[in-house]
């Protein structure tokens, strides 16, 4: 055996780490290794131990540079960390950036056909060198196999240098290939010969996997997955949508969950999808859905939330029911179409002129995704009127480690207040939005109910509670404050914040939500440790109900934490809550890529020091 | 401007349909349009063709846009839900609510404004898509509403209530439901109901997506000299293809006509259609030729009507995808929800 290292190896040397590091693989887009970059990593699941894996792609099918990042993580430290340990650099296009980006002290693993000058290498890491194309020109002749099993050849590489049992890696080429004993024998093979050449030429590095016990029954699955698959069980029926990145996958997901969930043995199916047109198209089908008693939702991103404002004004007037996964991209305008952000929060929750409000949900992770994505049709049901789901690239397009999907099978789905036929014919007084109960909430009929009662006209124009068309000031006003009840009681209905109290009493707090959920985790971690506690509030939901505003009141200043430039939690919490803005303290990460516990623990950390030297002098 | 009721008194002696309905029972709340106007005629041809269709007004669902015409489904049918939308997005919330509910009519109602311009996207798309629905747009050419503006269904060289001349080509929206797959075309005149309602009643009774233009002049604003949407205009240029009968399922066929004058046609729910001949080469079977004979009437400033297109084993949207039988809207849980084991056989798949 030989060791393949740069001139001053001994720099990168360093102590055994096991379970803890990053993994880079640089790619070309299109050139198959997406499929082999997610065997890497659930083989390191499969083996125990916590993976957090990110897709950093381009806006493009072929030839661009993209990234799959896994964070190996014992500790279970989700989020995204940043720096990278081991870097798979097989795109020329950006290795001077990709070497640039390890950390000192770490390893570069590349393709070693070609020999590349020292100044194309740096002095402090350790570089491992594997002839790929060599290796697959020889052995493959159609050009489509020697670029395919390359993939594979890195794979059974890195396994041999990181201590993966390739036997992990076949079990799961096995089950991706079943029934197609050709595939999985290359495939074996291919594994195989890049296992041989590490054994033969080089030895494992520092950066190890050991098997461990540490995922449990968590399951690895995609937010947009889990949002439709929430959708099936909470009863959806209707689906329009328009492809839009990157919520593209949600509407295909509910597709192949319906295909398998709701078809008929004869073939016919419980469930409608349709490509609209547009987004506009998209809204249209799922509140006619939805005024016609069908549960149905959209999916888009924010480009498409811009395109239905005014069709969900209509629902929020007319109080229609629908659903709509807000799968969050960067904006504005086209913005960074396959980057994450956290910036559609103000324009979801005010979408459309006049005063409107609407509900959102805010989940952290798959697990949530699927609890929130069947809850939002029945709050929907509930309220009469668009519930957000907003979810983000992050938590969309990436496969999460989270907790596995659980359902109550006495659990029925909400109709809400919805009069009936017999109702009707007992004589109820039915006025479409007469508030009856005092919630803000009316009574609605579903159309072709009764032959005589029933029947109301709905319109996106000012009407009387028993649906008049009418331009009185008074049953104007009247309508609207009850529109305000509604959203009064949609408080109470929203998933209660969760609350992470700090070890010792401090009077500094701490709000974040959705996808910044793992890395402000650790982020906590990091700054105890350093002798700093804050207490944590994580929202679920807007409006915000009372608890998060006693939060805020029970501490001198509270951080918050988001995706975005403008700070826009930050700024709902002020507006709907009337909070002095001095007291909450903007921490923002808005460049695209997820936010990573460094950076908000620098951040905070910053901020608590100076006011520690202010208290000082 | 507010809500208007209409007095309740009934004649005694009303006719009454099959179903014991009389025709007051398909009317609505007063037209707040102008005296005169077309719009006026058309909400009454809807009425007598759901009254001698004997349908159940509550089994009709009424969905508009914005507009003059898009207010109408206020006056007819007070017992159906009616449904006024988004300008120029009808098309959608309709196709919404028959996806919940195939068990139910459709009535679309829309302008030239509402479909020719601002909706034209969505009327396309839902008449391609086969939505079960009829679809009529009252055509008169102007905005109403906001007071004489052209619409997109203006002629070429047609000449506003102010005298300026429309430069712009019209978009002729029978062309363009029979070019995108409409499976019933009609066009007609508010100011002919004798061929109107036969239309409105075959339409409803259609299925798949059924089409009317209904040509229906703005007493207002487009009622001059040098309008191609006046009622002498429409009248003098008025050249029908065929006249209609309309015979419900069920109901004994008498034919008036000499054999060969007259074509029948056989509709999916067993209703005939008896079209007598006018322009004798015309088969309103034949979408081409459909195409062909509007085209070349239209050059020589000829308004063509009547029965332009019938596919009469047409399907539409719930068959393509397939749907069951039952109304997705009435499918309760058991139906909806897989339940806890299925979960587990996902959960065990993601591992």
């Amino acid at each position: 055996m030989s060791v393949e290292m740069s001139p001053s190896a001994a720099k990168a040397a360093g102590p055994v780490v096991i379970n803890d590091f990053v993994v880079k693989f640089a790619n070309v887009n299109g050139s198959g290794s997406a499929s082999a970059n997610g065997m890497f990593a659930k083989s390191i699941l499969r083996s125990g131990v916590p993976v957090a894996a990110r897709n950093i792609f381009p806006s493009n099918i072929q030839g661009l540079p993209t990234w799959f990042e896994v964070r190996i993580t014992e500790a279970g430290h989700l989020g995204r960390r940043g720096g990278v340990d081991l870097m798979v650099a097989m795109n020329p296009q950006t290795w001077d950036k990709d070497v640039a980006e390890i950390e000192p002290g770490g390893f570069l693993f590349y393709d070693s056909t070609k020999p590349l000058p020292p100044s194309k290498f740096r002095d402090d890491i350790t570089v491992l060198g594997v002839p790929l194309t060599a290796m697959c020109n020889a052995r493959y002749q159609l050009p489509r196999e020697r670029q395919l099993f390359k993939n594979i050849v890195y794979l059974g590489s890195l396994a041999a240098l990181l201590g993966i049992d390739p036997k992990v890696i076949e079990t799961i080429l096995s089950e991706q290939f079943a029934g197609r004993q050709k595939l999985i024998d290359a495939n074996f093979e291919a594994l195989h010969m890049g296992v041989a050449y590490v054994h033969e030429h080089l030895q494992p590095i520092r950066l190890q996997v050991r098997k461990a016990d540490k995922v449990g029954d968590r399951i690895y699955v995609e937010g947009n997955a889990a949002s439709a698959l929430g959708a099936v069980y909470g009863g959806a029926t209707v689906c329009a949508w328009y492809p839009i990145t990157p919520s593209t996958s949600l509407a295909e997901a509910f597709t192949s969950y319906c295909e398998d969930l709701r078809t008929d043995p004869d073939g016919k199916a419980r469930y409608a999808i349709v490509q609209a047109e547009d987004e506009i198209a998209s809204i249209g089908i799922v509140v006619g859905a939805g005024w016609n008693g069908a549960r149905a939702f959209t999916c888009t991103s924010g480009p498409g939330i811009s395109l239905m404002t005014e069709f969900i004004g209509l629902s929020y007037f007319a109080e229609i029911p629908a659903v709509i996964f807000d799968v969050q991209r960067g904006g504005p305008s086209t913005g960074m179409p396959t980057r994450t952000q956290q910036a559609d929060l103000i324009g979801a929750a005010y979408a459309s002129h006049g005063d409107t409000k609407h509900p959102m949900l805010l989940p952290c992770d798959p697990g949530e995704c699927f609890e929130f994505g069947a809850l939002a049709f029945d709050l929907a049901d509930r309220l009469q009127t668009t519930i957000f789901v907003m979810l983000d690239l992050d938590i969309g397009m990436n496969e999460w480690l989270t907790k596995p999907f659980a359902w109550d099978d006495s659990r029925q789905l909400d109709r809400g207040k919805v009069m009936t036929h017999d109702e009707l014919e007992a004589g109820a007084d039915f006025g479409r939005y007469k508030d009856v109960d005092g919630d803000g909430v009316p009574y609605r009929t579903y159309p072709g109910v009764h032959p005589n009662k029933g029947a109301y006209f709905t319109r996106g124009t000012s009407r009387n509670p028993y649906a008049r068309y009418s331009e009185e000031g008074a049953v104007y006003v009247d309508n609207m404050q009850r529109l305000l009840r509604k959203f009064e009681t949609a408080k109470s209905l929203i998933p209660a914040p969760v609350a992470r109290p700090a070890k010792r009493k401090t009077s500094d707090g701490v709000i974040y939500f959705g996808s910044t959920t793992p890395s402000m985790h650790e982020a906590l971690e990091t700054l105890e440790a350093q002798g700093r506690h804050l207490d944590a509030l994580r929202v679920r939901g807007f409006p915000f109900s009372d608890e998060v505003y006693d939060f805020i009141a029970a501490h001198d200043r509270v951080f918050v934490v988001e995706q975005n430039r403008d700070a826009q939690l930050r700024t709902l919490l002020v507006n709907e809550g009337e909070i002095d803005p001095a007291k909450l303290a903007p921490v923002l990460h808005y460049d695209g890529t997820p936010i990573t516990a460094r950076f908000i623990a620098r951040e905070i950390g910053q901020i608590l020091a100076l006011g520690q030297t202010e208290a000082a002098e | 401007m507010t809500y208007i009721l209409k007095p309740q008194l009934h004649h005694p002696n009303l006719p009454t349909n099959a179903r014991g309905f009389t025709r007051r029972d398909y009317e609505g709340s007063v037209s707040t349009l102008c005296a005169g106007c077309g719009h006026d005629s058309i909400s009454s041809a809807i009425i007598q063709a759901a009254f001698e269709l004997d349908l159940p007004p509550h089994r009709i669902a009424k969905l508009s846009g914005i507009g003059c015409s898009s207010k109408t489904p206020d006056y007819f049918m007070g017992a159906s839900h009616g449904f006024n939308t988004v300008h120029g997005r009808m098309p959608s919330v309709l196709t919404g609510a028959n996806l919940a509910n195939k068990d139910l009519i459709y009535l679309g109602v829309s302008g030239d404004g509402d479909s020719a311009s601002i909706g034209l996207g969505q009327f396309a798309h839902a008449v391609r898509r086969g939505v079960n629905m009829l679809y009529i747009v009252e055509n008169n050419g102007v905005y109403g509403l906001t007071k004489g503006q052209f619409s997109a269904t203006s002629d070429k060289g047609s000449k506003s209530k102010k005298g300026v001349v429309n430069h712009d080509a019209g978009i002729d929206l029978v062309g363009m439901a029979l070019q995108l797959g409409a499976t019933f075309v009609g066009r007609s005149f508010s100011g002919d109901k004798d061929q109107l309602i036969p239309l409105i009643k075959a339409g409803l009774a259609h299925k798949g997506a059924a089409f009317i233009d209904v040509i229906s002049p703005c007493v207002q604003f487009n009622n001059h000299v040098g309008s191609t949407k006046s009622f002498d205009y429409v009248r003098e240029h008025n050249e029908a293809v065929n006249q209609l009968d309309m015979i419900p399922a069920r109901s004994p066929i008498h034919v008036n006509y000499q054999p060969g004058e007259t074509v029948m046609v056989t509709q999916h729910d067993g209703s005939v259609l008896s079209l007598h001949k006018l322009a004798e080469l015309y088969d309103p079977s034949d979408r081409a030729q459909a195409l062909g004979f509007l085209g070349s009437r239209q050059i020589k400033g000829e308004i063509v009507t009547g029965l332009l297109y019938v596919d009469p084993d047409a399907g539409d949207l719930h068959d393509a995808l397939d749907t069951v039988a039952t109304p997705l809207n009435e499918l309760d849980n058991a139906a909806l929800v897989p339940g806890s084991k299925a979960l587990a056989a996902i959960n065990a798949g993601l591992r």
